[in-house]
């Protein structure tokens, strides 16, 4: 900006922004605390909670009683998989669009989006009977598979506008300097690329990780992740708050900070640069 | 060596045809410049000599060998572009070493090709820094090692000056040339820029609408324009391009007259006017004169501090021995 | 611009992500639109293996005369249309407000869009259990010490518990989009406003809101494909009832739960046009950008 604020204005912006952020942020901030708490104590009125002790066996119990890693393991394999999968052929599709466009490719990445915008539940049942036929119905491979697909889109289209961003003139230097296709992938392309395709896997990691409809609907005992395994306790019995908290941190914890990295890329993702 | 040879060469995209078939001779050693207004075809034809782009006919010689189908990086030409095209992730030192490192030169080698290019080039000291943290003109600098290091049988600039601001370019520009005059390899430099025509060719290829106008050196393209198009483009101030009855007197379409050649006095004079707008540059003045000869007002370059203010009466007079003509299809006639 | 080789080379690297979108998109689609003229309820023995019955459009006059239809759509669009409401208005309001100087910017950007990257059935769970249950809930426990009647808000005010829960969910992205947006007006604009004479209420009707239309409806019509296949939120909390189902509850009750994949289908393909209608204006301005 161009003009100092007075200090008054800034006190002033500072406080509203802040009680405005802990008010939003709070709800995380409360079952962070509740996972420290006892079960009888978690019940109780905000301010005894507070003054509750605190315990951290919690999340001990959650591992021991419904086997948490296992979900974890889901999550990681269905998240990072289904982005190194959807990596491995957006790459090359974004390379070739933003490097030797045609007069088709502005349709073909429209073209692209809009599988993006077909609603899941429309295409549900098909689905479950293709993996009922094809017996992976529950299994970490379909599952994979469904959340690289319904991501792909999204993957293509921040890669091509990140390799956009690179100017052709530097892959033309490359070869007049002599570097054939490999040299010029290897030595100018990728680490010019990298930044773009770290945030590009941050993104997608984070969307495939949250994914909540086809992860509930395809997956029982075997290949359920975090979603699914918090979504038990929809209807638990007894006293579960301190519980679920605990799981509950444990499930977005990682994914939470792994999103404060990507706020930027979040924009540019899902916006499909509509803005800039 | 370096001599290149376009034989009936021809681009089109798609069904545009941006550059009919063409023949032209680079000599070996030569400074070549293509110059034309923007959208002519120049940097087409420079990218059909790298063999960025495919020629859609014809051949390219390199050497008097077949060079149409070879592989931009196989043609032994190096090219500096008008982005710099530097790798950002590499130091100074790494830039100028690639071209060095892909042909597998060993490491020894390499460091004494960029040393010495480093040197010449003013680099020395910079050769550990990021193309970011350098100002335009040493980036451009860097450009040019990264081409001179390969001892290229021919340079291609693609119009390298354009990004850097006016004082910088006058001074790469004579750095160029040095470098010309130094290397003696054959240079190939496009520019929409006449004054770099002017000033550094040997050659001047003056292309329209993927045509070549006129071949010629600077002074040749000066004294001797081959049309209007060329008469117009080349030289700064503009040729006074006259239509009308003045021109027809003198049995032509048109006639050219550059504001150098023209004589204005008070007094007396075959053509009379008005002064309108004086630039006063210092070592010359423009006047803009609205004279009966014409409806566009004509431009007469004086030398000096002379003055006529706003509005002065003033006779304007051409020299004959400068007068241009041009039949109606705008070709000139001797 | 490039050479014929590279074109061909180009070609084939494009090739395995178009035919698998191709195949993700045409086989699903075009069983749905099958079913969907078809009597196909598996619990009761009809399967592909003998064939099912042609039904014309039966299953598509059934989905829409059914009892649960309109109460489906009126849900559907108090949530969609609630949410959007709730998330532009503060969004706008946020944005401008993180946009002006203030010490720990940073870390208030942050607080604000945490919820985004909380899963799904946490949010829902953690407000259905910790903040809504009018036992334990915080909100309860509030009520009760002020001296009011603690409210089922998830049974009393479902629809209203919904919209607060999804939109706490979408609030941070919809605060991010315009921010950057935001951020991208011209200062110089809003100077030569105010040396124009203009308060900042002008100020910001005339110059503000015009430079965010753009991102605002770049916000309604992403948020909107998203807030129509809202599923978990539903599933978790009250599972459709209470007058909360959508219309994609319903299509999955209709397929899932109760096996008539038939009159599923037709209500699938119903589902399909109306996200096209909304994906047909988002297109068109992802389109034009990508041409600027």
């Amino acid at each position: 900006m161009a003009r100092a604020v007075t200090p008054r204005r800034k006190a002033l912006n500072t406080v509203v922004a802040w009680v405005i952020g802990l008010i939003i942020f709070f709800p995380i901030m409360w079952i962070f605390i509740l996972s420290f708490k006892t079960e009888g104590s978690a019940i109780l009125p905000p301010l005894d909670v507070l003054r509750s002790s605190w315990t951290f066996e919690n999340y001990g119990v959650v591992q021991d009683r419904s086997d948490y890693f296992k979900y974890f393991g889901n999550s990681v394999v269905l998240a990072f998989g289904s982005t190194l999968l959807g990596l491995i052929i957006a790459v090359p599709a974004a390379w070739a669009m933003a490097f030797v466009p045609s007069r088709r490719t502005k349709d073909i990445l429209m073209w692209m989006l809009s599988t993006k915008m077909l609603p899941a539940v429309g295409v549900l049942y098909p689905i479950y009977l293709l993996f009922i036929k094809l017996g992976i119905l529950d299994s970490r491979i379909g599952l994979t598979i469904v959340l690289m697909l319904i991501n792909l889109p999204i993957i293509i289209w921040m890669l091509y506008t990140y390799f956009r961003e690179i100017p052709g003139e530097i892959l033309e230097a490359a070869r007049m300097d002599g570097a054939n296709l490999r040299e010029e992938v290897l030595y100018v392309l990728t680490p010019m690329a990298i930044p773009g395709i770290a945030s590009t896997v941050l993104l997608n990691v984070i969307l495939a990780w949250n994914e909540a409809f086809w992860t509930l609907n395809l997956t029982a005992a075997n290949a359920a992740p975090l979603t699914a395994f918090i979504a038990s306790y929809s209807s638990p019995e007894g006293l579960f708050y301190a519980k679920l908290s605990a799981a509950s941190v444990m499930a977005i914890a990682p994914i939470l900070i792994m999103g404060w990295f990507s706020q930027k890329q979040l924009v540019r993702g899902l916006t499909f640069g509509a803005v800039k | 060596m370096g001599q290149i040879e376009l034989k009936q060469v021809s681009k089109s995209f798609g069904n545009v045809e941006v550059i009919p078939p063409l023949d032209l001779i680079i000599e070996d050693g030569e400074f070549v410049v293509f110059v034309g207004p923007s959208g002519c075809g120049k940097s087409t034809l420079l990218r059909l000599i790298a063999g960025l782009e495919d020629v859609t006919g014809g051949h390219v010689l390199i050497d008097g060998k077949e060079a149409t189908l070879t592989v931009p990086a196989k043609r032994g030409l190096a090219m500096v572009f008008q982005s710099y095209a530097l790798y950002p992730h590499m130091s100074v030192r790494k830039n100028i070493a690639f071209p060095l490192r892909m042909a597998g030169l060993d490491k020894a080698d390499q460091n004494e090709r960029v040393t010495q290019a480093a040197e010449v080039l003013n680099l020395t000291d910079y050769l550990d820094r990021k193309p970011g943290q350098l100002s335009g003109g040493q980036r451009q600098r860097v450009a040019i090692g990264r081409a001179i290091v390969r001892e290229p049988a021919a340079f291609l600039f693609d119009e390298p000056l354009s990004n850097l601001d006016a004082a910088l370019r006058v001074g790469m520009r004579l750095e160029i040339s040095e470098l010309h005059k130094r290397l003696k390899t054959t240079m190939v430099y496009v520019t929409h820029d006449q004054v770099e025509a002017m000033t550094m060719a040997d050659k001047i290829v003056v292309l329209q609408a993927g045509v070549i106008e006129q071949v010629g050196s600077p002074l040749e393209l000066y004294q001797r324009p081959r049309n209007t198009f060329v008469a117009g483009f080349i030289g700064s101030p503009q040729m006074n391009l006259i239509d009308g009855p003045e021109a027809e007197k003198l049995g032509a379409h048109t006639i050219g007259i550059r504001p150098e050649h023209l004589e204005i006095s008070q007094t007396e004079g075959a053509w009379k006017g008005k002064v309108g707008v004086s630039e006063h540059l210092g070592s010359d003045t423009f006047f803009h004169v609205q004279s009966s000869a014409s409806p566009e007002p004509i431009t007469v370059r004086a030398t000096g501090e002379r003055a006529f203010h706003y509005g002065a009466e003033v006779w304007l007079s051409p020299r004959p021995e400068h007068l241009h003509r041009f039949d109606s299809k705008g070709l000139r006639i001797e | 611009m490039a050479t014929q080789h590279s074109r061909s080379a180009a070609r084939l690297m494009i090739a395995p992500a178009v035919t698998l979108l191709l195949g993700w998109m045409l086989i699903p689609l075009s069983m749905t639109l099958f079913f969907s003229f078809k009597k196909y309820l598996p619990m009761r023995g009809d399967s592909l293996e003998n064939g099912l019955d042609w039904v014309g459009f039966e299953n598509y006059a059934r989905f829409v005369t059914s009892s649960s239809f309109w109460p489906a759509v009126q849900a559907t669009l108090i949530i969609v249309g609630g949410v959007l409401v709730v998330t532009v208005i503060l969004g706008v309001i946020l944005a401008l407000l993180l946009d002006q100087e203030m010490w720990g910017q940073g870390i208030v950007r942050i607080l604000v869009i945490a919820p985004f990257f909380v899963m799904p059935t946490v949010s829902a769970l953690l407000w259905k259990n910790m903040f809504m249950d009018p036992i334990n809930g915080f909100f309860a426990h509030i009520l009760k010490a002020v001296g009011l009647q603690p409210i089922a808000f998830l049974s009393q005010h479902s629809l209203g518990a919904l919209v607060t829960i999804v939109s706490w969910q979408w609030l941070p992205f919809a605060t991010l989009i315009l921010l950057t947006a935001t951020q991208s007006l011209d200062r110089e604009q809003l100077e030569a406003a105010e040396m124009d004479g203009a308060r900042w209420q002008s100020r910001f009707i005339y110059i503000m809101l015009p430079h965010l239309a753009r991102a605002i409806t770049v916000v309604i019509l992403i948020q909107t494909i998203f807030l129509l296949g809202i599923f978990a939120e539903i599933l978790v909390t009250t599972q459709g009832s209470f007058g909360t189902k959508t219309l994609t509850y319903l299509i999955f009750q209709r397929v899932l739960e109760s096996q008539n994949v038939g009159l599923g289908s037709a209500g699938g393909v119903y589902a399909i046009i109306l996200a096209n209608i909304v994906a047909i204006f988002l297109m068109r301005i992802v389109g034009k950008n990508l041409d600027a």
